[in-house]
């Protein structure tokens, strides 16, 4: 026996070896043993690293959230314990004489998002039933959906400067027609801005909701004899109603935080704005714009007390449309 | 009975009426969007050449210059706040889609919602605490950090949707193989749904690109060729906010050649994505 396994050796070395060791040795098959207990315990530790570090990941988000959140209190503090409670009344926004009231930012800021959301919503809900109930499917409406969703990819900045070299004089014209003072900057410029941008968020959400309403409740109408436009109007549009306010709720979100845009257009000054021809401010074009050149603390600390409104507010909006997107979908 | 067709003629009237609107109003979207690409383009196309892009802006009163500092500086900041965000994104992610019912899971989803509306001046001013006052002034990392903190819920949303699409089975297969929970999820989970997760990473990259507002307190803007990321540094979107509001033409021509760059660079992305996730979809 152990001849022949010598020639083998001998003769073949290489092909017989692992064979002939296992065969003869069982020690060596005890090493290979630990060798795998050793790996699994490698993979479980490597596992439990995995888990853990996913844990980790997981509430660093939530960390970030209050770590922001705490940042804007802390460092507003100074501005809260100044002007208190007055601080959303007030009409005067006085840097050199220490007075900082935001009512004039709070009231443009409404004005501009509210008047773009006036302008944009029959847009975005014909494109989410041009999409969701008349054409749902073919190479056109995809083209159309695609550039809808373009809109909202292009940055803001580019829409600043176009309507800064566009749409400014074509305002300033409109302004002297009907005779105001043709400033051509303000909130009804950077309102017109600011429909085009959010028309998007309405549009394809508003077109899933709409894609979603069962098809029995349109038959049944249909059946009895409702046209296209009667469906769309008492089956889909009751049907949808959350989801369409949501998408609504969602725009409005995206029109009181945006910056740029508004900051090209809206001509900056810290004046209650007389009508909506006239120029203005909005939160975040105020702190866009003297953030840097706040010199002294209590200053910044009001600028950074709008910032905390700002958040707080667009918080509770996009929860409130998350939460009806939610139990819309249920 | 003349009065019934008189209704339903009236009826249908109006639903062709409607119809028309509809498709009007539609339609309509689409036009303040090819303007403003047309013009962008027209204008700035021709500012465009080898000079303009290898080239420095020059001071006030001097024509032509090119804007190289600000082309550095995107990439630059774009590719620190990559590399921050995907990672950390892509493993918040997983978690989410692997513990749907936790406490964490259910928190940590409610701050990337918050996270995704927080508006973008607010993350600016909060990177400004964080990183400008500690390190002593406006740095190329800290507008990082900011782009990073927008990059992540979408990061996070389309890696988390994307793998709650995968078939349970998949896992179910490579858990009965023996494989570990990371190998399952490393090597066939995430393989899976890559082209969902690189659909998101580019998407979050296409929207980062021409944010302005959280670099106006971090990264502040540089007119000089810049690669160190302690120094304040110059990008695309600031250049051109700060150009296009400055009262001089030459720096208006500049703008424009720079948001045409801008502005191509930020539609291929996105229309790239669309590409690759129909692409892929279709192989899936």
């Amino acid at each position: 026996m152990s001849s022949s396994i010598d020639n083998n050796l001998i003769t073949r070395p290489d092909q017989n070896l692992g064979r002939v060791i296992s065969s003869i040795t069982t020690p060596v098959s005890k090493v290979r043993s630990t060798k795998r207990i050793k790996r699994s315990y490698r993979h479980i530790r490597a596992e439990n690293v995995f888990r853990r570090t996913l844990v980790i990941v997981a509430l660093i988000t939530v960390v970030l959230v209050l770590g922001i959140l705490l940042t804007l209190v802390v460092q507003s503090t100074l501005s809260i314990k100044a002007s208190g409670i007055g601080y959303v009344w007030g009409h005067v926004w006085d840097p050199v004489r220490d007075i900082f009231g935001a009512y004039p930012f709070i009231l443009g800021t409404l004005l501009t998002s509210f008047l773009a959301l006036f302008i944009s919503i029959p847009f975005s809900f014909a494109v989410g039933v041009f999409l969701g109930e008349y054409h749902p499917k073919g190479w056109m409406p995809n083209l159309l959906k695609n550039t809808v969703e373009l809109i909202a990819a292009v940055p803001s900045v580019i829409y600043g400067f176009w309507g800064l070299a566009v749409l400014v004089p074509i305002v300033r014209s409109f302004e002297t027609k009907i005779g105001v003072d043709p400033v051509g900057l303000g909130i009804f410029t950077s309102s017109l801005i600011l429909a085009i941008m959010i028309i998007p968020y309405a549009a394809s959400l508003g077109r899933s909701m709409i894609q979603m309403v069962p098809s029995n409740l349109k038959e049944a109408a249909y059946s009895l004899g409702a046209t296209r436009w009667e469906v769309i109007r008492s089956v889909i549009f009751p049907y949808t109603r959350s989801g369409l306010f949501a998408g609504v709720l969602l725009s409005l979100g995206r029109a009181l935080g945006e910056t740029m845009a508004v900051t090209m257009v809206i001509g900056n000054t810290s004046l209650i704005p007389k009508s909506i021809f006239a120029p203005g401010n909005t939160m975040a074009s105020v702190i866009a714009n003297e953030f840097t050149e706040a010199d002294h603390p209590v200053y910044l600390s009001a600028l950074i007390e709008l910032g905390l409104v700002l958040f707080v507010v667009t918080v509770i909006i996009n929860m409130i449309g998350k939460r009806l997107i939610k139990g819309f979908t249920n | 009975m003349k009065s019934i067709k008189i209704n339903y003629k009236y009826r249908i009237g109006k639903n062709i009426g409607f119809q028309a609107l509809i498709t009007v109003l539609a339609c309509g979207c689409v036009v303040p969007l090819i303007f403003i690409l047309v013009y962008i383009l027209k204008a700035g196309i021709t500012k465009i050449n080898w000079h303009f892009l290898t080239n420095l802006p020059k001071p006030v009163g001097e024509s032509g210059g090119g804007i190289a500092n600000a082309l550095v500086g995107s990439m630059i900041i774009i590719a620190i706040a990559s590399v921050i965000a995907i990672p950390f994104g892509i493993l918040c992610g997983i978690y989410l889609s692997e513990n749907k019912k936790s406490k964490l899971a259910y928190w940590s989803r409610l701050c990337i919602d918050i996270l995704q509306g927080v508006p973008s001046i607010v993350i600016g001013i909060v990177a400004y605490f964080w990183l400008v006052k500690p390190l002593g002034g406006f740095s190329a990392l800290s507008g990082s950090v900011a782009l990073a903190i927008m990059m992540l819920p979408i990061i996070v949303r389309s890696t988390e949707e994307t793998l709650l699409l995968l078939p349970d089975s998949l896992r179910e297969a490579a858990f009965a193989l023996g494989m570990p929970f990371h190998r399952v999820i490393l090597k066939v989970i995430i393989p899976c749904g890559i082209s969902g997760i690189l659909s998101g990473v580019m998407l979050s990259v296409a929207r980062i690109a021409g944010e302005t507002a959280p670099l106006l307190f971090t990264a502040f803007g540089n007119p000089y060729l810049s690669t160190n990321i302690l120094k304040p540094m110059q990008t695309l979107p600031l250049l051109i906010f700060n150009y296009a509001t400055s009262p001089y033409n030459d720096w208006h021509d500049l703008a424009w050649g720079a948001s045409c760059i801008l502005l191509i660079w930020v539609l291929l992305l996105n229309i790239f994505t669309k590409l690759i996730t129909r692409k892929w979809k279709v192989q899936l």
